[in-house]
């Protein structure tokens, strides 16, 4: 336990530092060395000795002292005022602000900063998160394999005599399982925090959302990983159409909505209600019950097969298909004619599927349903009727070019309207959290990011039901949400999180508590501060209360 | 016992309430319901045994638990000529069920016939017929909660990690798991300045308010626990501890609950009178009475209803446990209900009786008997029953 000098106030204390590092960054004087020093003066300056380093380094950076004077600004050197509406616009197109996304948005401005989030470039993620992911060489294993491999030690375990040993092996399979989803998640969580293609990763997280699948049924836990690189991933830029078939031969979709099952004779309605319901039409669609029955119809035979291929009738072996552990097997095929939402189908087999797929999502209700939900993630809880439609229209005009759809949404005035009012749903708070508090360093260790979406009911691959999480603030608002935010805020705040412990547990050197207040700080976020936050942190005793003051203020959670 | 009887039991220990110095400013009147949702689907043959049937013995050749014997005061209860209960609730449940505290639904569950984990467990939060396309953002517990606006208005609480779907579409239902609590985050002074920094924005109240009952819920367990320490009661752990610590918040505070727990997905090595199944059972029975207990008068005023996704397969397996079935028991209990029954419509426990040759059907309806509680308890209409179980009529099996 510490105390400040009596003679001077923390208030006083915290003002004068600040207004010292303000300065500073709007090129005036430098700061003083060190704090003013007593002889009373000795743990209190410990406690803030890493911070003033921190400062007086922040300061020194050549980068702080470049570029043009805003207009009206103080001494030369300082870099241009930002405007709240850019600030606020930049934080919805990425996971929250850092000083690599704010440094890109600087050096390219509005429009070509949003051209580039939106092209496939290839986003090249920082070495430490590169290095990171390089130890985990099974995460890219082809699922084929593992699958098999999983099954054939499910059966052994299975077949072992009731005891010990079974339970042990139950256990270990259990624990290899587990291991094998937290090391995708790591992967999804670390890209989400540092590459610097964030608009990108914002849409993997969406798309997820939106094709939802739960990694406890099943052998889920295996699959999520091949699901989010190889089936959201590459597509979650491109074309709709893409992306619906992508999710629809993966073998975590046809599990998870049972349409592994889906057999002519055996029909499982599962799958083909919610890929209209859920992923493509919405509800009121313009879809019923029959198009429903004739969607499962269609689907019969689009399964899971980890063996060899079937032995088929001659007639049948032409529409057979295969790739990895999906399969098109016509022999549990329905042949007979369908017709969906209004007209006969007429393909035949998995082409059938395929044509199916691009019927529903040519509908107008799939571009105005895909461009609401877009709408609601990144605009508003309830996003305007006129730019929906805008959206939708580019939607059917570019045959569900997603890429185009975003670049309607980002370039609306509905949008700059609507800036700092969307509250921040659990990934987005914890995931700006990290970004903001530890900019520029990597973090090691995700397993605390994972039981903090957990505790506040976001999971990763969590939802259990297929609809995925809810966008809304009304869902993420409670009180016992709120308290749990704060909590997380202050672990963050004072550094004793663990972030920077080994992705096993191990324990590591230790972190220190994070500097809020920094550059980033300063140029992005003190200037639009409310005077109630200002009087909050003014009055933090302090440096980690006053970091969990900021990340729990109105400011920080919303965007 | 009637409603009136219920409200009445309210107002009476709400009278009390002022006099014992409660931590909480405003107690919550009118009548009291907890949801116990025993996640994995319990195998209720072995909680409630159909003693009178020998194919119950014939089925379960290593894990059926012994026939009541009136010399044995350890062994399965006998709750009538048909039905006996497991030992291992037989001091707590037993003696509850004896009190007239509890009654047994036995046939009880839903009509999807999944047998799946996941989808049984969420169409029964969702509480919406199957078969039709389904809102997933609407849980019965939620729609009865924001059903019971204006007077009556009900404070709900999950006390669990994350809201569960059952609670979906109620947006101001705390979460709050009493499993752990450790010293609050927060001192009164740095509780105040977060609190401030929201006034007068519309998320003031739920930072104050989550801020609050994370200190008050330290607080009051806190000085309970020491109470209890001195006075040299028994430690209680694990849920026994959780539960009263539920029935203490629920006295003061809340009017509607839910708690989920775990660990009844037997599929290998299921154990009879003593084991796996047995030790969770002992728990949940503890659990229960702890709750009752903490509950003070309130307990009169309180409704309790245990239920599982389904029960499980009739015949043991080949790993001495049981797989997924159908039909389970559900659990009534309540201070003042009319209990020490098994109620509900019934079949005698043969081969011929069950479901695909396989577990219990399902003859007393989820939606049913939970709307035909809910309708006595609040007095609800029937289109308030109607809202929270669409296309279900409610059924009064006479116990509230």
């Amino acid at each position: 336990m510490w105390r400040w000098r009596e003679a001077e106030s923390v208030e006083l204390l915290m003002a004068d530092r600040l207004a010292a590092l303000r300065m500073a960054v709007n090129g005036g004087p430098r700061p003083p060395l060190s704090w003013p020093v007593t002889d009373k003066r000795t743990t209190a300056a410990r406690a803030m000795g890493a911070l003033t380093v921190l400062l007086l380094a922040a300061c020194t950076q050549p980068g702080l002292r470049s570029g043009s004077n805003p207009p009206g600004a103080g001494a030369a050197g300082s870099l241009p005022a930002l405007r709240r509406e850019d600030v606020l616009w930049l934080e919805r197109t990425a996971f929250g602000l850092n000083s690599a996304t704010l440094a890109e948005f600087r050096s390219l401005g509005r429009e070509r900063y949003l051209e580039h989030q939106l092209s496939g470039a290839d986003f090249p993620l920082p070495a430490p998160v590169v290095a990171a992911l390089a130890g985990h060489a099974e995460l890219g294993t082809d699922p084929l394999p593992l699958l098999i491999e999983v099954e054939a030690q499910n059966r052994a375990v299975n077949a072992m005599p009731d005891g010990a040993d079974k339970d042990q092996a139950r256990k270990a399979r259990n624990e290899r399982a587990n291991q094998f989803a937290n090391e995708a998640i790591r992967g999804q969580l670390l890209r989400a925090l540092y590459s610097p293609g964030q608009l990108r990763e914002q849409m993997v997280w969406f798309w997820l959302n939106h094709f939802s699948v739960h990694q406890h049924k099943a052998n889920l836990r295996w699959l999520i990983g091949d699901y989010a690189e190889h089936a959201i991933r590459p597509h979650a830029l491109g074309h709709f159409r893409d992306l619906v078939l992508a999710t629809l031969e993966h073998p975590a979709m046809l599990e998870y909505l049972d349409n592994r099952q889906n057999a002519l004779g055996h029909i499982n309605e599962n799958y083909a209600r919610e890929l209209m319901e859920l992923h493509t039409l919405g509800v009121q669609g313009g879809y019923n019950q029959q198009d429903v029955q004739q969607l499962a119809r269609v689907l019969t035979g689009v399964g899971i097969d980890l063996g060899n291929a079937p032995r088929l009738k001659p007639d049948l072996q032409r529409f057979y298909v295969r790739a990895g552990a999906f399969e098109f097997n016509p022999a549990r095929h329905d042949f007979g004619p369908k017709a969906l939402l209004g007209s006969p189908l007429e393909q035949q087999g998995f082409a059938e599927v395929e044509e199916a797929v691009t019927r529903i999502v040519k509908q107008p209700a799939c571009a105005r349903f895909i461009s609401r939900k877009l709408a609601i993630y990144f605009v508003a809880d309830e996003p305007p009727p006129q730019l929906i439609e805008r959206m939708a229209q580019t939607f059917q005009r570019t045959d569900g070019d997603i890429a185009a759809v975003l670049r309607t949404l980002f370039q609306s005035r509905e949008l700059n309207a609507a800036l700092g009012g969307k509250f921040k749903d659990p990934t987005r708070f914890v995931l700006s959290a990290v970004r903001f508090a530890y900019d520029g360093r990597t973090i090691t260790n995700t397993r605390p990011l994972l039981n903090w979406l957990n505790g506040l009911g976001e999971g990763p691959f969590g939802r259990q039901t297929p609809d995925g999480y809810a966008m809304t603030e009304i869902s993420w608002a409670s009180s016992g949400q709120m308290s749990r935010r704060f909590e997380i805020a202050k672990s963050i705040g004072s550094g004793n999180a663990g972030l920077f412990d080994g992705d096993e547990g191990a324990a590591g050197p230790g972190g220190g508590f994070p500097q809020l207040s920094n550059r980033l700080y300063f140029e992005a976020v003190e200037p639009f501060l409310s005077a109630d936050t200002r009087s909050a942190l003014a009055r933090a005793a302090t440096p980690q209360e006053w970091n969990t003051f900021l990340l729990a203020s109105p400011e920080f959670n919303y965007e | 016992m009637n409603r009136r009887h219920l409200l009445k039991l309210g107002s009476a220990a709400l009278a009390s309430a002022a006099l014992d110095g409660r931590l909480y400013a405003a107690p919550a009147a009118g009548p009291r319901f907890l949801l116990v949702f025993l996640r994995g689907g319990y195998d209720s043959s072995n909680l409630l045994v159909p003693y009178s049937s020998s194919y119950y013995y014939e089925s379960r050749p290593n894990i059926a638990i012994a026939r009541p014997d009136a010399a044995l005061s350890t062994g399965a209860l006998a709750l009538n000529a048909d039905w006996a209960l497991a030992p291992a609730v037989r001091d707590t449940t037993g003696a509850m069920y004896l009190q007239r505290q509890v009654a047994f639904i036995p046939f009880a569950g839903t009509d999807d016939l999944s047998r799946s984990h996941f989808e049984t467990q969420d169409s029964i939060e969702l509480g919406q017929p199957t078969g039709g396309a389904r809102n997933y953002r609407s849980g019965f517990l939620g729609r009865l909660s924001d059903t019971l606006t204006g007077d009556a208005a009900p404070a709900a609480i999950s006390f669990t990690d994350a809201l569960p779907l059952s609670f979906e579409g109620a947006a101001t239902v705390p979460n709050l798991s009493l499993k752990n609590i450790g010293k609050p985050a927060f001192d009164e002074r740095q509780a105040k300045i977060l609190s401030d920094m929201y006034a007068g924005h519309h998320l003031e109240g739920a930072a104050r308010e989550g801020l609050e009952l994370r200190q008050e819920v330290a607080q009051e367990m806190t000085e309970a626990a020491m109470t209890a320490a001195n006075r040299g009661a028994i430690n209680t752990k694990g849920f026994e501890l959780e539960a009263e610590r539920m029935g203490r918040l629920m006295r003061d505070k809340y009017r509607i609950g839910f708690i989920d727990v775990g660990g009844w997905d037997t599929h290998v090595g299921e154990g009879a009178a003593q084991g796996n199944l047995a030790g969770n059972l002992g728990n949940l029975g503890r659990g229960l009475q702890a709750y009752a207990a903490s509950l003070g008068p309130e307990w009169n005023n309180t409704v309790v209803v245990v239920l599982s996704e389904f029960g499980r397969t009739f015949r043991e397996n080949g790993n001495r446990g049981t797989d997924h079935g159908h039909g389970t028991v559900y659990w009534v209990l309540g201070g003042a209900i009319n209990g020490g029954r098994i109620v509900g419509e019934q079949r005698p426990v043969n081969r011929g009786s069950l479901l695909q040759d396989r577990d219990y059907p399902v003859l007393n309806d989820y939606r049913a008997v939970l709307g035909g509680l809910f309708r006595t308890m609040w007095g609800l209409s029937k289109e308030q029953c109607a809202r929270i179980f669409p296309q279900t009529t409610a059924l009064d099996l006479g116990l509230v």
